[in-house]
């Protein structure tokens, strides 16, 4: 008994020293990239605030994403890392891992179990696309359209098909000025099943094939290369429908209060998470993981939806998703994961990107230049 | 007997050295006096501008990724006849799981694995996938590797390979003049892959009828910039700056809202009743937009370099012209004109430079036809990650721009330049 009871002593005094050396390895201070805007917004509340709180180190906020991959290899290549966190795209995510910008992370150990019990990785299931990717939130491409501008007498367009009809919906169209999704689009709207898309995709005929559709919309169609210029098109009446982030779209709509609808069908399915660069100092890695370890689990997933419409990784967090935060409408049916706006969905496949995206990309841009 | 005596012809300074080196000696402590003082700004643009730039046009050569990531399998495959229609021996896959293995312990692999996937499409995860069982693959290899994917028994594959294993290629440069580099040299990219070539000559094209368009308004504003009283043309002087300060960004969205559909232009003319309602004018998201906001955001630099040598050009010259009994025109065209061209020269440079290398604009306003080679840069640079594309395509440009320079010499000659008075 004895014997027992110094074991535990000891054992409890090892792991309290080794806690509080921990703690004290721990840097203050970490810079975490994002994207700015709402989205960011809905992080501050949801993860670096609570956190801050909690342990009092200081959130810097950077807001590069849009040029986080090429920055991370300059900094590599420079030796001089200032990030402890990158808020990234899965296709970028896949791009980093394969340079060895990013770290690798075992999501079972290092990230917390949802409150059942069930594993990190089973949690977030097929949304960890890659080794160094942490899954944050799902969004999706989706289309927005003119509610004043549907012909009269004409049922408004429900989907992403409804942008290749002119003779039922005449007028401007918007679209994202890249192959993805707007090539899946093109395929499945000309009558492709939904499994054979993409090995359609990689023959020549399908290329040309998805062409040939886009064809139909080409001098319809205003191409957009930020998110906030579909949104801005839609509310000055430049376009009739056009696609956008539903989390834009939704801001539009229930914040601004402007006449436009939601058409969801094939939206397109995007993820967006965290990656950890590679070859952080110790203090700073072991920050960054406790940080993680706090902003990815089920409650704070299911807390940022409260701030944006953007649909929590985990599947424990979904029964957890409330009323918006200032609105206070309820924020379930504004979530491209609701049954009722998916009921076709379109997944991005990142890895099939990965690989044909710098070649589809090349024959996009030779197809809009003539 | 002094020693000038002896040596007729030289002459000494008064500390009795010869007045040659005593002269060299005093011009060289100037000379490194003067070199002291530009020091700090020389090693500034050495460290950081010449060397970044020469870093980056390295890259368009640079392909050292293939030998360090599979030093074995380059070797190997050095005996294998791209031409043939067999894959390479045994050796080659043997030597190939070998270098795997440490690439994958070193996580390269995935490294070369983009590397290839710029040139094969699908090598970034046929590497991805083979690294995950390489170490427990037994042999023969070849066969093991063809049940990890089929890809692996695919000709193009290791003639890739290859053609990318030498430590320098102009596989970059090919790429980026719409050809490929193949066995036996170049070969034509498809059709349907052409894009460079187009974007150069358009690029050349527009930034030339930008700098245009910018000698035929700024002329006249600086003719009246330098011929008004010196207090209202310190005022006009202002609205021709206020541009200048106002962000890049600003100033391109404002002429968004101008020239969209929607817009303030079509809106009055639909007013006025001269363009019908549903038939309105198309201004922008192509060339048109781009001409217009890129003329305006680069105007200043054309009308401060003529306004600069017009104000040094005595106005009595015209008044002597006419007097003489020219015509106002032939005063103007014979006498004042050519002593205008310098000024015309120095802001034609200034913008015509400024123009090739724009980006933010062409990727606003520029819709489809209306974007220029630098939009596909900075996607290579930020997206693709293909540097070495980047770079190639960047190199090309800087060359373009040069051989106009040298071009712009031999013709107006660069001594023709002024800024100033």
């Amino acid at each position: 008994m004895k014997r027992i009871n110094l074991l535990l002593a000891t054992s409890a005094a090892v792991s309290l020293a080794a806690g509080s050396a921990f703690a004290a390895d721990m840097a203050n201070e970490m810079t975490i990239v994002s994207w700015g805007g709402a989205y960011s917004a809905s992080q501050l509340n949801a993860y670096h605030n609570p956190y801050s709180e909690k342990t009092g180190v200081k959130i810097i906020n950077d807001e590069s994403s849009p040029e986080a991959v090429a920055k991370l290899r300059a900094m590599k290549e420079a030796n001089n890392l200032t990030w402890d966190l990158v808020d990234v795209e899965a296709a970028d995510a896949i791009r980093l891992c394969d340079e060895g910008l990013a770290m690798e992370i075992d999501a079972d150990t290092q990230l917390a179990d949802a409150p059942d019990g069930t594993k990190a990785k089973d949690d977030f299931g097929d949304l960890m696309v890659s080794d160094c990717f942490i899954p944050q939130i799902v969004f999706s491409t989706t289309f927005g359209y003119r509610k004043d501008m549907v012909p009269a007498g004409t049922e408004p367009p429900t989907g992403a098909c409804d942008v290749f009809d002119l003779q039922k919906y005449p007028g401007k169209r918007a679209l994202n000025k890249q192959p993805v999704a707007n090539m899946e689009w093109a395929l499945l709207c000309d009558g492709v099943a939904y499994e054979d898309v993409y090995d359609t995709l990689e023959t020549d005929e399908g290329v040309a094939r998805a062409f040939a559709k886009l064809d139909t919309i080409k001098d319809q169609t205003i191409w957009w290369t930020a998110s906030a210029q579909p949104v801005q098109l839609l509310a000055d009446g430049e376009i009739f429908m056009g696609s956008a982030y539903n989390g834009r779209l939704f801001a539009m709509i229930e914040e601004q209060k402007q006449p436009v609808g939601m058409a969801w069908d094939w939206q397109m399915f995007d993820i967006d998470g965290w990656v950890v660069p590679a070859g952080l100092p110790e203090d700073r890695l072991a920050r960054v993981m406790d940080y993680l370890y706090f902003a990815t689990d089920t409650q704070r997933l299911a807390d940022q939806a409260k701030y944006i419409s953007y649909g929590p990784a985990r599947k424990s967090s979904a029964p957890l998703v409330g009323k918006h935060a200032t609105l206070g409408i309820e924020m379930a049916p504004h979530m491209p994961t609701d049954p009722n706006n998916a009921k076709h969905t379109f997944v991005n496949n990142y890895t099939w990107w990965a690989d044909y995206r710098d070649d589809l990309d090349a024959k996009f841009q030779a197809w809009l230049a003539n | 007997m002094t020693e000038a005596t002896t040596q007729p012809g030289r002459v000494l300074a008064a500390d009795g050295t010869p007045l040659k080196r005593s002269l060299a000696r005093a011009l060289r402590m100037q000379k490194i006096r003067a070199l002291m003082l530009v020091a700090p700004l020389l090693i500034f643009v050495l460290v950081t501008f010449i060397a970044p730039i020469a870093d980056m046009l390295f890259r368009s050569i640079e392909n050292q990724v293939v030998k360090d990531t599979i030093p074995r399998t380059v070797e190997a495959l050095d005996s294998w006849d791209p031409h043939s229609t067999e894959l390479p021996p045994e050796a080659v896959f043997a030597a190939l799981q070998a270098d795997l293995v440490e690439a994958v312990d070193q996580k390269t692999h995935t490294r070369l694995g983009s590397r290839l996937n710029y040139e094969y499409s699908g090598a970034a995860s046929l590497l991805r996938k083979t690294g995950r069982g390489v170490e427990k693959m037994k042999a023969p290899y070849q066969e093991a590797f063809l049940k990890v994917d089929k890809d692996w028994g695919d000709l193009e594959l290791w003639r890739t390979l290859y053609i990318y294993s030498p430590a320098y290629t102009n596989g970059y440069f090919l790429n980026a003049v719409d050809l490929k580099k193949g066995i036996d040299g170049p070969e034509a990219r498809p059709e349907n892959e052409q894009i460079y070539i187009l974007l150069f000559k358009r690029t050349m094209f527009m930034s030339l009828v930008i700098t245009f368009s910018c000698i035929m308004l700024g002329y006249p504003v600086a003719w009246i910039l330098a011929n008004i009283r010196a207090r209202t043309a310190n005022l006009l002087m202002i609205l021709v700056l206020l541009p200048f300060w106002t962000s890049l960004l600003v100033r391109t969205s404002a002429w968004k809202v101008m020239l969209q559909q929607e817009g303030v232009i079509n809106e009055t003319l639909v007013w006025l009743g001269l363009v019908a309602d549903n038939d309105r004018l198309i201004l922008i998201n192509n060339q048109f937009g781009t001409i217009v906001a890129m003329t305006h955001i680069l105007l200043p630099f054309m009308i401060l370099p003529m306004y600069s040598v017009m104000k040094t050009i005595p106005p009595s010259y015209l008044r002597a012209a006419k007097s003489l009994g020219a015509t106002n025109w032939t005063a103007f065209w014979r006498v004042y004109f050519p002593q205008s061209v310098p000024g015309i020269g120095a802001g034609s440079i200034l913008v015509f430079i400024l123009a090739i290398g724009y980006y933010i604009t062409p990727e606003i306003v520029g819709g489809t036809d209306g974007t220029f080679i630098s939009n596909r840069i900075a996607y290579h640079i930020s997206k693709s990650l293909n540097w070495g594309l980047g770079a190639a395509l960047g190199a090309i440009l800087l060359g373009a721009v040069l051989l106009l320079y040298y071009v712009y010499d031999k013709i107006v000659g660069i001594d023709n330049v002024k800024l100033g008075g």
